[in-house]
This record gives C-alpha cells, sequence and structure tokens, in this order.
C-alpha cells in the first residue's frame, strides 16, 4: 500500500496529482449501512409519492428543452421527445426526476464536504493519461444515455427501483447490467488498475 | 394512515418538487458516503477486488424490498399506487447491457455522475455530458429504432405475478439470495487481495 502510494506521488509531481494521492479524506461508510440509508430514502419515497427513485430521466428533459429551443417542430414532431414536453403547458424542467436530481448534487455534496472528501480532480488508474480517460468518460457516458433510455431506466430507476418492486423486467435489467459490465471490464483494465 | 400520500391527495405538484429536492438530497448523500462519487471505486466491483457496488446495491434492494412487503401487507400502503414502470423485456436487456458497457467504459452510471460531479471529478461532469450527448443520439435514432424500443411488451409485471409465486415467498428468495451474495463477495475481496500481496499488479 506505502509503496504504490509513493509510486503514484512520484509520478504525478510535475502535473495533476492522480486520485490516490489527491484524495484523502475520511474512509468511506461500510457497505451495508449506506445501503441501508439508500434502501430508506427509496422506501420512503415509495410511501410518500407512490414512486421510486431515478436520474436519466432528468436528463432527458434537458436534452428535450435544449432540442426544442434548437428546433421546435422536429421536437414535437418525435414521439420520445413529444412525451417530455407534453401539452406544452408547463416546462419539462418542471419534473419530478429534474428536483431530485438537482437534490443528488447537493447531497453528494453535502456529505463529501462532510468527510473532507471534495477536491478537484480525475478519477483514473495510474496507466492512464487524463485525455484518455476523459476521452473514455465521453464514450461511457453516451453509452449509458443509450442504454438507459432503451431499457427505460438506469441503475437507479431500473435496478433500485425495480429491484425493490420485483418487477420481472428490472431483474432482466440487472442480470443484463451485469453481464455487460463483466464483458467489457477486462477490455478497459488499463484505465482502471 | 394511507400511503402513498402523493396518490392520496396529502400534498400537491409544487410540494411534490420540493419532496423530490429533499428525497434526492438523502440520495446523492448516501451514494457519496458508500463511496460511489468514485469512478475506481465503482468500477471495481467489475475486477472483484472492491465488491461494494453489489453490497450496496442488494442491501438497498432488500431494505426497500422488506419495507414495501410489511407496510402492504398491514394495510399502510396500497401497492397497486406504487407505480411499476411496464416491462419491456428485449429492449431491457439489451439496454442493460450497453448501460452495463457505459457503466466500465466511463466509470459511472448517471445517479452515481452526480454525485461524483459534486465532490469535483471532472471526469464524472465529461461522463455527464456524454450522457446528454447519448439521450440526444438516441432521441435522433428513436423514429429508425421505435419498432424495437416497443418490441416484447409485457405490461407490468412482477416477479411474483410472472413466476405465479406468493409475494412472500419471492421477497423470502431475494434475501436468501443477498445474503449469500454478501459472503460470496467477500470471499472473492479477500481472495484478490491475497493475489495481490503476492504477485503486485
Amino acid at each position: 500500500m506505502v509503496a504504490e502510494t509513493n509510486t503514484l506521488t512520484a509520478k504525478s509531481a510535475g502535473g495533476e496529482r492522480t486520485e490516490t494521492a489527491a484524495r484523502a479524506g475520511q474512509p468511506y461508510s461500510n457497505p451495508y449501512v449506506a445501503g441501508f440509508g439508500l434502501g430508506l430514502v427509496l422506501l420512503a419515497s415509495f410511501v410518500i409519492m407512490g414512486r421510486g427513485l431515478g436520474a436519466s430521466g432528468a436528463f432527458s428533459s434537458l436534452v428535450v428543452v435544449g432540442a426544442n429551443a434548437v428546433a421546435p417542430e422536429h421536437t414535437r414532431a418525435n414521439p420520445f421527445y413529444a412525451e417530455y414536453l407534453g401539452d406544452g403547458a408547463k416546462s419539462p424542467l418542471m419534473d419530478w426526476l429534474v428536483f431530485e436530481v438537482l437534490g443528488v448534487f447537493v447531497g453528494g455534496f453535502i456529505s463529501g464536504t462532510l468527510a473532507g472528501r471534495v477536491r478537484k480532480g480525475i478519477d483514473r488508474g495510474p496507466a492512464v493519461s487524463n485525455f484518455s480517460r476523459l476521452l473514455l468518460a465521453f464514450a461511457g457516458g453516451g453509452l449509458m444515455g443509450i442504454g438507459a433510455k432503451l431499457a427505460r431506466g438506469c441503475t437507479s430507476g431500473q435496478a433500485l427501483t425495480g429491484g425493490a418492486l420485483l418487477n420481472a423486467g428490472s431483474w432482466a435489467f440487472m442480470m443484463a447490467f451485469f453481464a455487460g459490465a463483466y464483458a467489457i471490464a477486462y477490455f478497459v483494465r488499463r484505465q482502471w488498475r | 394512515m394511507n400511503a402513498p400520500f402523493f396518490k392520496f391527495g396529502l400534498f400537491g405538484d409544487n410540494m411534490s418538487l420540493v419532496v423530490a429536492f429533499l428525497i434526492g438530497i438523502g440520495f446523492g448523500f448516501f451514494l457519496e458516503r458508500a463511496g460511489f462519487g468514485s469512478a475506481k471505486k465503482l468500477t471495481a466491483q467489475f475486477y472483484f477486488t472492491d465488491m461494494a457496488v453489489f453490497k450496496v446495491m442488494f442491501s438497498a434492494v432488500v431494505t426497500a424490498m422488506v419495507g414495501l412487503f410489511y407496510l402492504g401487507w398491514l394495510g399502510i400502503l396500497d401497492l397497486s399506487l406504487v407505480y411499476l414502470t411496464p416491462t419491456f423485456m428485449m429492449p431491457q436487456v439489451a439496454g442493460g447491457l450497453v448501460l452495463g458497457f457505459g457503466f466500465v467504459v466511463g466509470g459511472y452510471c448517471p445517479g452515481t455522475a452526480c454525485v461524483g460531479a459534486a465532490t469535483g471529478r471532472i471526469d464524472a461532469f465529461v461522463y455527464l455530458l456524454g450522457i446528454i450527448a447519448g439521450i440526444a443520439a438516441f432521441g435522433e435514432m428513436f423514429p429508425l429504432i421505435s419498432g424495437f424500443y416497443n418490441a416484447t411488451p409485457m405490461g407490468q409485471v412482477t416477479l411474483p405475478q410472472l413466476l405465479n409465486i406468493p409475494y412472500g415467498v419471492v421477497v423470502f428468495a431475494v434475501i436468501l439470495m443477498a445474503v449469500g451474495g454478501f459472503a460470496g463477495a467477500t470471499r472473492v475481496e479477500k481472495m484478490m487481495a491475497k493475489r495481490k500481496e503476492v504477485q503486485p499488479s
């Protein structure tokens, strides 16, 4: 452990420091404790709202607002966009998931601040350059965007929410998610190890 | 007490957005507590060195699942009023695969990328831009792929309904599976830690 940290510090002494060297802060919570907390938040959402959590939907609203600003006729003609636009009485941004995701940013920042874990940096393994990492981050985000729309939800809306509701499609989704992630892990291992 | 509160008209649309914001804060808080603002921590799951993704995800699923089951059984929560996304089997499996690729290539999922960006990760911010680009690409392609998007519709269906097994039995089976998975995951982590000692990467 000590040897590894030294290598990282030495390697990055000239430029930006790598994740392991730069980010100290308190250790993360026990995974079962954090999972229990997350489960209670999810349960609260079911009890108070009658719906679960989500994330990717908020970004769909953002995309639709952007598309509508640039090419309103084109946007209204597309049934995928049109569903988010609704009857046009209110902005797609006045949406439950948009406000929930704003909360996610705030909650993450609060927890990170309390634990001394907020710090500018790029999270990557020692064997990959910042540029490649950011390129892969963008490509991975692109795949995530497409996959989440195809699956009608992401890890929040399908895996967590649908998982707890024993939604049949969500459990099939979850299996496929882990299968896909394990299948591709070998090919991008240099980015993380 | 009748739940879901919103469905019984305890508060209106505007208040629901405040609730959304507060629930989001809780969601983001626990994601960050778990270490899920870090792409390295998240992707370690798929190299067997840190199985926190599985452990956190399934403890959350089990907690909420058991809560739903008992609140429903006690008659406090009307489960028929909790929104269930309809199942479209083929696109969901295909989407799950693509999403799995995106998770390991990019290092996050949408929710965790928000937490990563909120705690200063530039890669998480770039990942969010990628998501926006991906959704826009999907939107533009939608007229071409709407057939597949709507293929194999199965309606709103749960595992107990699909398998014709009582709700409580499925809940119990999932708990057993999770506990077995937790023990297995910890064993794998220990094995990988030992391997690293013998042969450093």
